[in-house]
């Protein structure tokens, strides 16, 4: 099975392509990138206008199974990357079970050989049942094939076991993911802590619940030596820390997510659950930081913590609802409206950050156009505006903060191992 | 301009107008308290539920006797005995009342925008009883209008508020109304219980009682929930009353004629002390009996908006 992409703009940072051209994939490989290809071909995908670029690589992803199949599936979480443009995915291990031993690791890796639409890679707990007491057996979980670690959900509270979980990471070079947050700060807010949670009557997260946190984890590694990356950066404070850490050569590396450079606090205002996430949508400052932290290279990674949750879950009253939203089918499209569209991104980097960075941080064979490599490969539009609707997601959930909102970039093909994948709603 | 909202769940979104509005309706309505026969068929025929999430007397007292004396039919749902217990959803109830084809729900809830979401579901009216300590409109409505028929005016005056401010609707409400009525207001608390940029409300802010009731042509006192106690930093009952209780030796620092209110119900000795409560200075009861009038204006108002928003959609 040949296919060839003809004509697109091929955006390559890995190989400092930026150039029209033709893409010649073979089965489940690329087998050629250069102008012109004269070849036969039993599929050709005209991308004149368009842009050709490395599948994303979405290191941030809750597909919920095992465990929560209500609210996604490996199959249908999987299918919903592929639509966004997301070829693989890390899975966070706080689905029930936790993935916290290598019989669960099994478990995993079964329903993914068994249903998976896309490159699915799994993020094992750091600690048994994500309970923050006791340290699962990294090295059995990275032999069974975890990539990396993370309590995502929750960070591990004690020091001196974060300590150790940092010295066992080190001497397995396995990369630890931290949700950075001190509870107790957080203090069982909804909210960011400032004018927005005063208005609204609600218990506020400060900045301080994240910041604290993360120069915690930062110190820890550092003592360690081990690699630590900081999911979900929303403020300030949180980026200020993470600069002077890698001016200090800390091996640290951190993500933001589309709504943290897209929304900010006010969009709580109508108590629209699908604002509700953690941490919290912060102030208007924090939002011009991340996008500041994006376009100077501070923030590493764009990923979407895509967190599913049931209507049942999130369409209640604001304190009730679960915290996170969807966003594998946005996450793309977002950032071309609103980092490409300000001229904060160009391409290029856009791919450092959304498929290259991530792939070389979890160290993965991806995220480049390598002859050789993996055919995944996406085609967009970078014209097209769409809007975003409840009713076309390929997820399982439906909690998108996006609903509603008209954006720029769409998703026409995406070849994952080779095989093409065409969308038109 | 007229009332074109299906909803009351909040002051922070009206304009000075329609406020004013609410004001003048209220002024109308008081009159039909006093009559032999205490009705009007403003509401014939419409049903009104009283949606009680929280435990509440007064006000669910108030919206009854309101909405009875506008004539409509009024039923009473508290948690204990619906099937809330029972785990239904919030917009469950709220559709199975509309199927019900009442006409209005008046909701208190301790979620704080727990009105506003109903109302996103439902297309009948919902009227804010209180929601967390987010707003409760028509609290902040009755002391507004109470003040006003006191002192003859609003512009220009100078209101504190003090208690409890973090935790309380009531004094968001306040804030939201009286500012954008022209009044200035000073809120009073111990620093814990002052939230976070709250002089972003337009309001200035101290921990000092004297200074809060030195100028004040009104206080209106906030009640002290000290079953709060442990949940959240708070003051010692004892403590309190000796820093920000309202007693006749600090009224007579204040303007002689300085208006006390409280929206009820008040720990005597707590947030002031009886003789303050029952004094000359004290407006409390008005405010009780405001509030019906107030509650009739705002159930009047937002039934005839509904009835326009149908009937447009009929024509459409």
């Amino acid at each position: 099975m040949k296919t060839l992409i003809k004509a697109g703009r091929v955006i390559d940072p890995a190989n400092k392509i930026d150039a029209l051209m033709d893409i010649l994939v073979e089965d489940s490989k690329i087998s050629k990138v250069a102008k012109n290809i004269q070849a036969a071909a039993d599929k050709i995908i005209d991308a004149q206008g368009k842009i050709v670029l490395p599948g994303l690589v979405d290191m941030h992803v809750h597909l919920r199974e095992p465990g929560r199949e209500d609210k996604e599936t490996i199959c249908s979480g999987s299918k919903a990357a592929l639509a966004g443009g997301v070829t693989s995915v890390l899975a966070m291990p706080n689905t029930s079970p936790a993935i916290d031993s290598k019989e669960n690791i099994k478990i995993i890796k079964t329903a993914i050989q068994k249903s998976a639409q896309a490159n699915c890679f799994i993020c094992a707990a750091i600690t048994k049942g994500r309970l923050g007491e006791e340290l699962s057996d990294f090295a059995s979980l990275k032999k069974e094939g975890a990539i990396a670690l993370s309590d995502d959900g929750s960070s591990v509270d004690k020091d001196a076991l974060m300590l150790e979980a940092f010295k066992q990471a080190k001497k397995e070079d396995i990369l630890v993911i931290c949700h950075s947050e001190d509870k107790q700060l957080a203090a069982g807010g909804v909210v960011n802590l400032g004018f927005t949670s005063t208005r609204l009557g609600l218990r506020g997260i400060s900045t301080e619940s994240e910041y604290k946190r993360v120069e915690r984890d930062i110190r820890l590694a550092k003592e360690t030596g081990a690699r630590v990356h900081i999911a979900h950066v929303s403020c300030q404070e949180s980026l200020e820390i993470i600069a002077r850490a890698k001016k200090n050569k800390v091996r640290v590396t951190c993500e933001s997510a589309p709504h943290y450079f897209t929304f900010n606090e006010e969009a709580v205002l109508g108590y629209d659950p699908n604002f509700k996430m953690n941490p919290p949508l912060r102030s208007k400052e924090d939002m011009l930081a991340i996008r500041k932290g994006l376009a100077d290279g501070l923030i590493d990674v764009i990923a979407s913590d895509h967190a599913p949750h049931t209507e049942n879950e999130k369409d209640i009253e604001f304190e009730r609802a679960e915290c996170g939203v969807i966003g594998l089918e946005t996450e793309l499209a977002a950032a071309i409206t609103e980092l490409l569209g300000n001229n904060l991104l160009d391409w290029s980097k856009l791919v450092l950050k959304m498929s290259l960075n991530p792939s070389r941080i979890l160290g993965l064979n991806k995220g480049t156009l390598n002859v050789g490599a993996d055919a995944d490969i996406i085609v967009v539009d970078p014209e097209r505006e769409w809007i975003v609707k409840k009713e076309n997601f390929y997820s399982k959930s439906k909690n998108s903060s996006f609903i509603g909102r008209s954006l720029k970039g769409f998703v026409e093909y995406t070849l994952c191992q080779g095989k093409v994948h065409r969308w038109n709603s | 301009m007229g009332w074109i909202r299906k909803d009351l769940l909040g002051l922070e979104e009206l304009s000075k107008e329609e406020l004013e509005l609410i004001l003048s309706t209220a002024e109308s309505f008081k009159e039909v308290s006093s009559r032999e026969i205490k009705k009007v068929p403003a509401l014939r025929g419409k049903t009104v539920v009283n949606l009680f999430y929280e435990p509440s007397t007064r006000t669910r007292v108030s919206f009854e006797v309101a909405a009875k004396r506008l004539s409509a039919d009024v039923i009473n749902i508290a948690t204990e005995t619906s099937s809330v217990k029972k785990g239904e959803t919030l917009i469950d109830t709220g559709r199975n009342i509309e199927a019900l084809k009442a006409d209005i729900i008046v909701m208190r809830h301790n979620f704080s925008g727990a009105a506003v979401m109903l109302a996103r579901h439902v297309n009948l009216s919902v009227v804010n009883a209180g929601d967390g300590w987010h707003e409760h409109p028509t609290q902040a409505l009755l002391d507004i209008f109470t003040l006003k028929e006191k002192l003859g005016k609003l512009e220009g005056l100078q209101v504190s508020i003090v208690g409890d401010i973090a935790h309380s609707r009531v004094a968001r409400s306040n804030i939201w109304g009286l500012t954008k009525l022209g009044v200035k207001v000073t809120v009073c608390a111990p620093k814990m219980l002052i939230p976070v940029a709250i002089e972003k409300m337009g309001v200035a802010v101290t921990s000092d009682i004297d200074e809060a009731l030195s100028n004040a042509d009104a206080v209106n006192v906030l009640r002290m929930q000290f079953e709060r106690d442990g949940e959240t930093a708070f003051p010692k009952q004892l403590e309190y009353f000796k820093e920000f209780g309202i007693t006749q030796e600090r009224l007579k620092k204040a303007k002689k004629d300085i208006i006390v209110m409280h929206p009820g119900p008040i720990n005597r000795g707590i947030e002031m002390s009886s003789d303050v409560a029952d004094g000359a200075n004290s407006v409390i009861l008005e405010q009780v009996t405001n509030g019906i009038a107030v509650r009739m204006a705002v159930l009047f108002l937002v039934a005839q908006a509904n009835e326009k928003i149908k009937n447009n959609e009929d024509v459409n």
